[in-house]
């Protein structure tokens, strides 16, 4: 009876710490991301820090402005969505509501292998194929520009809205479908006018997620885009994001120097954006659920 | 519809046939749900179907409007003809608004009850705000609705009650102007008093309307029926005028179903 008691109190005890280990973590990282941060603020304004138009950490003086950083960043994830959402969504609808059953599991499969493929490899890839292919059809003096790490990037972020907005499309209940149906509605009429109405809060929480996959991406990105800290004009020009400057620049910094400060501080940015995107697609999944 | 009615009126004496299926199979897969098939059904009368769980008699329904369709492995043989045209010559879309369904849940949407109601006919042609108006009124008088949501048609439709809720799903298919309303046991969920509003209306639409009734309620089949089908494990086991079916059935099976021995 004792010893029944015991095993009980200690499994229940080491569920409880394997539930609370993942916000440890997650707590711990951004303690000791501000710890090695925050002292960065104290040599350069937090205004000069995000508002400034040079990157030279480097020269003398240093200057640490990383507007042309985060404006990279945006611009690469804006064209990513422009290729990724629309493709996807319209994926998630033809697996869900056209494709025949066999060719349905085949799909899926090969959407989430398409998710397993590392993000080097891609990266490799558009190198290799994309690049000289973009440089060629905008007749630019070099193929690593912006829009090359949106077309990259677009199909990085296309398993997780496909998969997720599949889900959603097959939650909506099939009563509804039907009820349209029964209306007279034509097949394309009850999927646009009800089921992509029914589906939109988890089809958005798709995207975002998607979205945060592809800020947050880092090598394929440093392999395509051409890595220019200038602020961007257009999609045909090199543009460096903040992963890619914390990425390139961390392993040829003095420990302990600002610059070394400053990719932290980078790092802090970035944190707070993928946060934003998170908590807002987990708003509108749970809108969803009620 | 008006050509139906001159030529329903010239061979008046003779009741005229809405739907004849002949010889329908029905199989979801391996199952036979189905089993050869042949019953007629006449203009502006209620057909009530009966019968126990998985017994044909909603495939059969869902057979008369093409949702059958939607479903994996779905096959069928036979036929059923709609004023002597083959169902699956017409295109669903215009099948279904000629033969409109109610469902057992109400699924009103979450907008206004005007918007409920004019859903169906903004999808099939574009009408004018003073036609919807009308139509909206018709619509709701023919399911006893108008009166009690005449001066709130802007408010959420999910306000409702259950029993209104579905009269407005009869409105909502009664807008788009259908010759034939299926009824997929349309109380099921309600209790006693919406059930006789229900019940009365049906009544009332049978009289524009040709309407097939599958319940599991046999004491509903005997309120509004005017004949009455029994299907058992796929098949038709006996169709006559209700009163015949309750009073005097001539099979055994009717019998105890109807008294309650098995179901």
């Amino acid at each position: 009876m004792k010893l029944r008691q015991i095993k009980e109190f200690v499994i229940e005890k080491l569920i409880f710490l394997s539930g609370i280990a993942s916000i440890l973590f997650v707590v711990l990282i951004f303690v000791f991301l501000l710890k090695e941060g925050i002292a960065f603020f104290r040599e350069v304004p937090a205004k000069d820090f995000i508002g400034g138009k040079y990157w030279y950490p480097i020269s003398d003086p240093e200057r640490f402005g990383i507007l042309p950083l985060i404006l990279g960043s945006l611009l690469v994830t804006f064209g990513a969505i422009l290729v990724s959402v629309p493709v996807s969504i319209a994926c998630a609808f033809y697996i869900s509501e056209v494709a025949p059953v066999k060719l349905k599991d085949i799909l899926k499969t090969g959407i989430e292998m398409l998710a397993a493929i590392p993000s080097v490899v891609l990266g490799f890839i558009g190198m290799t194929t994309l690049v000289p292919w973009v440089k060629k059809i905008f007749h630019l003096p070099t193929g690593l520009t912006a829009l090359s790490g949106s077309i990259m990037l677009g199909l990085m972020a296309m398993p997780t809205i496909i998969s997720i907005s599949e889900d959603a499309i097959n939650a909506v209940p099939k009563s509804y479908k039907e009820g349209a149906l029964a209306l007279g509605a034509t097949r394309w009429q009850a999927m646009y006018r009800v089921v992509i109405h029914a589906a939109l809060p988890g089809i958005i929480a798709a995207s975002m997620l998607g979205i945060g996959r592809v800020i947050g991406e880092t090598m394929a990105v440093m392999m395509i885009t051409g890595n220019a800290a200038v602020i961007p004009q257009t999609f045909l020009q090199p543009v460096r994001t903040l992963t890619a400057t914390i990425a390139a620049e961390m392993g040829e910094t003095v420990h302990g120097s600002n610059h070394y400060y400053s990719l932290f501080a980078i790092g802090i940015i970035l944190f707070v954006l993928t946060f934003i995107i998170n908590i807002t697609a987990d708003m509108f999944l749970h809108r969803n659920k009620k | 519809m008006v050509e139906n009615k001159g030529k329903s009126q010239k061979e008046k004496g003779k009741s005229q046939v809405k739907i004849e299926v002949k010889e329908l199979n029905i199989w979801f897969g391996k199952v036979l749900a189905l089993k050869s098939l042949n019953l007629e059904i006449q203009s502006n009368e209620i057909l009530g179907v009966i019968g126990p769980a998985s017994s044909g008699k909603t495939s059969f329904l869902r057979q008369l409007n093409r949702l059958n369709e939607l479903e994996a492995g779905f096959r069928m043989e036979g036929e059923v003809l709609l004023d002597e045209r083959d169902i699956c010559r017409i295109k669903p879309e215009h099948l279904r608004k000629n033969i409109g369904m109610i469902f057992a849940l109400p699924q009103v949407l979450p907008i206004s009850i005007y918007d409920n109601v004019v859903y169906g006919v903004r999808m099939h042609d574009g009408k004018s705000k003073s036609e919807l108006d009308a139509i909206v009124e018709d619509s709701l008088k023919a399911s006893f609705l108008w009166d009690e949501v005449k001066d709130r048609l802007k408010e959420f439709a999910t306000k409702l009650s259950g029993g209104q809720q579905q009269r407005l799903c009869i409105s909502r298919t009664l807008a788009v102007r259908p010759e034939v309303i299926l009824f997929d046991e349309p109380c099921s969920g309600l209790d006693p008093i919406s059930t006789a509003k229900v019940e009365e209306s049906m009544l009332r639409l049978k009289e524009q309307y040709t309407i097939v009734l599958v319940t599991n309620n046999t004491k509903q089949a005997a309120r509004v029926a005017d004949r009455t089908a029994f299907f058992l494990m796929g098949e038709l086991i006996e169709i006559d005028k209700t009163h015949k079916i309750f009073t005097a059935p001539q099979d055994k099976r009717t019998e105890d179903y109807i008294q309650g021995r098995f179901g």
